[in-house]
């Protein structure tokens, strides 16, 4: 459509395009400017150089000890568990939320009875799924505060939620699922390596 | 007019008057090249060598040698000295106390430090350095009079010794001469500073080659943006008479 | 589109958004003459927004503590993602807010764009320009280099000069006896709150100001005597969109372009826009053998360094600074000619505009240097012109034999 103004034509077609053009370019620029500017919210290389991988030597950790390791600002629990705690593991499945270990909390190979790779050396982010904080280390079975049933395992003192020693959670706590298992592998028997996932190939899983 | 042509020419003469009484010390130009990554690799490697001993580049990270072709595994096998992670800073161990005490200055960082002192000065004082027995470290330099820092890569250039002319009243250091030669020829050592100083401009700002790639797009696309921004203008002010 | 207009009702009634949008763009009528100079408003207006929004991003990395400060600059240019590209966009966008207020003020003088109408136009236009310089004082100051240092200690102890009252005022503005981590903060808390406040407010008005009383134009008529006798448009008047957006689009990619090759290819700028000693990190112990202020300072500085100590006191020096600036408040009523633009106006003002910006810019210079004996009286020499240009305004504008102007725009 063309339009007279003062006498002279004007092409429509061509404003058209030449706005749309240029509004396009403007919007690529806007982006370009807005791009860094939200990249550089992202992780620094210094946060990404703290919550880089962290090797533990598990060597020390005596059976039915915890140790704790710190990846990426977070509690990671080290438990070697006992033939005793692992015999217990299997007999509470009808009061967990999770005892299969449904939900994604943990890496594929770690989908197993014992949440780990393996079977004596628990590895657990120990922040609790409720609102964050750490729950304590309880292995005393049959705990005098915790109940006679108690299997032995771990106690939010926040809002008092339970899990067993695989970090599953029990029914009827405010926590909703089971304590996160992070990546982790072996790079030798006594080298625990924190932040990456273990390799297809488990040469090394003792199961 | 003629009043401006004669206020710029009087302008033009100000610097040189300004200047003429400043004295002027010659620098070598040094031969920066960033995208030789080779040299930037032997630069990094005397660097951390013989700078990292006193020297820190505190905001630098080992990780970031990377960005000139090393490889995690190179930079943690052979590189690592003062820390246990790529990922970590360049710190040293000394403490600034003790530093203080033994060089009687603390040993500046260096990770810019080619952006303050510029590449051609640090390639001439590392250069420079020459016997002079009435300096406590033995050493003096010709850029750098009285320079705290002793010559750390002696070993390589060798001794130097100052050959003296007159300038009016002064003494001035004319030229340096070798008199004891150390384990490489004096053009090895200047290509082994040469590499040195490379890596300081580099590790000034590591990110400045993306910089200058980044920087080509972005005027490519402002130049196209351009053609379009101008004949949509022009094809609105044609109705504008 | 039914829609739109439904909703565009909904707001209108509500807020007046379009009544605005048609205020100040669609029928904003400006001058259809305007030119080269003309681009400066709108770039130095995009440029405060691009030192707006990358300094929020650098207040999110950057530390106002002089342990860590310097660091905390070099951990946004290298650990950051795009650290480097905010800082420099901020530290050029900083000199370049210069370039563009010094063209755009300097396009007020050859026009006459104070003049009545205009004259609190003008005045809040020299308060926007106060304001930035103390933005840019303070901002300078944060880096914590051996230039931020020694530059804040002399312009602080500028302070000092003031009779009586002048220690305790310079010890008051550092909140210690030295800059020191006290000073920094402050000065932090003032360059990232109080005073972008100021200069937005500042904006504002200038802006409302403006088109209150309409743009003036290189011919310095007014477009207003000559409106369209049925519509009430002025006559040499065009809409400000389209015509003026799609212009000044023109302008702020010609603009990105300068921008873009100093961001990318030369953040230094030769030692002129980020300088050497700023990459020595701060030492009180230790003064950097030359220090200058940053290029945008340099003719005050120069003013300052003109003016010999007298009665033991470099209030003088001091006062010569300060009125320097503050004579430009008063050009609207020491221009007594009768054109505004520079084209119609005689070769009496003509020779002293050039003597002035010859001056102006001889001085910048000259404060860029070490102080020599030469260089001071070339100093002296610009600074007498430099105010003799606004004291004797009222008489060689009002002798000065100017041409006729014409009834319309012309071009």
């Amino acid at each position: 459509m063309s339009q007279d103004v003062e006498g002279q034509k004007v092409d429509a077609g061509k404003r058209k395009f030449l706005i749309a053009a240029t509004s396009a370019f403007g919007g690529v620029a806007a982006a370009g400017v807005a791009v860094p500017l939200v990249m550089s919210m992202l992780p620094s290389a210094r946060a990404k150089a703290a919550g880089a991988p962290v090797e533990v030597d598990i060597s020390k950790v005596e059976p039915g000890m915890l140790l704790t390791a710190e990846w990426r600002g977070k509690p990671v629990w080290i438990v070697n568990r006992t033939p005793e705690m692992l015999a217990l593991l299997g007999k509470h499945d009808d009061k967990l939320v999770d005892p299969k270990s449904e939900m994604p909390q943990q890496p594929d190979y770690c989908k197993n009875a014992t949440r780990s790779i393996k079977p004596e050396y628990l590895v657990a982010v120990g922040i609790c799924t409720h609102l964050g904080c750490s729950p304590t280390y309880r292995k005393d079975i049959g705990a005098a505060d915790l109940g006679a049933d108690w299997p032995g395992g771990f106690f939010c003192p926040c809002h008092g939620s339970r899990f067993d020693l695989a970090a599953r959670v029990f029914k009827g706590v405010p926590a909703p699922t089971n304590l996160v298992i992070p990546p982790h592998q072996y790079v030798t028997d006594a080298k625990l390596l924190i932040g990456v996932d273990s390799p297809k190939d488990h040469s090394l899983q003792g199961s | 007019m003629k009043r401006l042509k004669k206020f710029l020419l009087l302008l033009a003469a100000v610097p040189v008057i300004a200047f003429a009484s400043e004295a002027e010390v010659h620098l070598d130009k040094a031969p920066v090249n960033l995208s030789d990554q080779d040299s930037l690799q032997r630069g990094a490697r005397m660097f951390i060598n013989y700078c990292l001993n006193c020297h820190s580049a505190a905001s630098m990270r080992y990780s970031r040698l990377q960005d000139i072709g090393l490889t995690e595994e190179q930079i943690k096998d052979n590189l690592l000295f003062t820390a246990e992670k790529p990922g970590e800073l360049m710190k040293v161990g000394m403490t600034r106390a003790d530093a203080k005490l033994w060089f009687g200055a603390t040993p500046p960082d260096l990770s810019v430090i080619a952006r303050s002192r510029g590449a051609d000065w640090l390639y001439t004082y590392l250069r420079g350095f020459y016997r002079d027995p009435s300096r406590p470290t033995g050493w003096n330099n010709t850029v750098f009079d009285k320079v705290g820092m002793p010559h750390v890569m002696w070993s390589l250039q060798g001794e130097m010794q100052p050959v003296y002319k007159k300038d009016g009243e002064h003494e001035v250091v004319e030229r340096l001469e070798l008199v004891k030669p150390g384990s490489v020829t004096l053009a090895e050592y200047d290509a082994m500073v040469g590499d040195l100083v490379n890596y300081l401009v580099w590790m000034g700002e590591p990110g400045q080659v993306q910089r200058k790639q980044i920087g080509l797009i972005v005027l490519a696309f402002l130049a196209v943006f351009f053609v379009f921004a101008y004949y949509l203008k022009k094809e609105f002010w044609k109705d504008v008479h | 589109m039914a829609a739109m207009e439904k909703l565009m009702g909904w707001i209108d009634d509500r807020f007046p958004l379009t009544a605005t949008y048609k205020a100040h763009l669609s029928e904003y009528y400006a001058p259809k003459n305007f030119n080269f100079w003309y681009f400066f408003g709108s770039l130095a207006l995009l440029v405060l927004v691009l030192q707006i929004v990358t300094g929020i991003f650098l207040t999110m990395n950057y530390k106002p503590d002089s342990e860590l400060a310097f660091a905390s600059v070099e951990y946004i240019m290298r650990d950051v993602d795009w650290g480097w590209l905010i800082r420099y966009m901020h530290s050029t966008g900083a000199s370049m807010f210069f370039v563009v207020v010094y063209l755009h003020m300097f396009r007020g003088l050859m026009y006459g764009s104070y003049r009545k109408p205009r004259e609190l136009i003008w005045i809040f236009g020299v308060l926007i320009y106060l304001a930035l310089m103390a933005e840019a004082f303070l901002g300078y100051l944060l880096p914590w280099g051996q230039m931020s240092f020694w530059g804040a200690q002399v312009i602080v102890n500028l302070f000092a000069a003031v009779p009586f009252i002048g220690d305790d005022l310079s010890i008051w503005i550092r909140g210690d006896y030295v800059i020191s981590d006290a000073t920094l903060n402050r000065f932090f808390a003032f360059h990232v709150i109080a005073l972008p406040l100021v200069l937005l407010a500042l904006v504002a008005v200038h802006l409302v100001a403006l088109h209150e009383v309409g743009s003036n134009n290189p011919d310095g008529v007014e477009i207003k005597k000559n409106k369209d006798p049925k519509t009430g448009i002025p006559l040499d008047g065009i809409p400000f969109h389209p015509y003026y957006t799609v212009k000044d689009i023109v302008g702020v990619i010609v603009f990105l372009m300068v921008f873009s090759a100093i961001v990318f290819f030369g953040p230094e700028m030769g030692g002129y826009f980020l300088e050497a000693n700023n990459f020595i990190p701060a030492d009180p112990l230790k003064t950097p053998p030359h220090i200058a202020p940053l290029w945008y300072f340099t003719p005050f500085y120069a003013i300052l360094r003109a003016v010999p100590p007298m009665f033991g006191s470099q209030f003088p020096g001091v006062v010569a600074m300060g009125l320097s600036i503050v004579l430009l408040f008063f050009l609207p009523w020491l221009d007594r000619g009768k054109v505004k633009s520079i084209r119609y106006r005689g070769p009496i003002y003509k020779a002293f505009l050039a003597a002035f910006i010859v001056s102006f810019v001889g001085l910048g210079y000259l404060g860029l240097l070490p102080s020599t004996p030469v260089a001071t009286i070339f100093a002296q020499v610009f600074s007498v012109i430099y105010f003799l240009f606004f004291l004797l305004m009222p008489w060689y504008t009002s002798i000065d034999k100017t041409k006729p102007e014409p009834e319309r725009v012309t071009g």
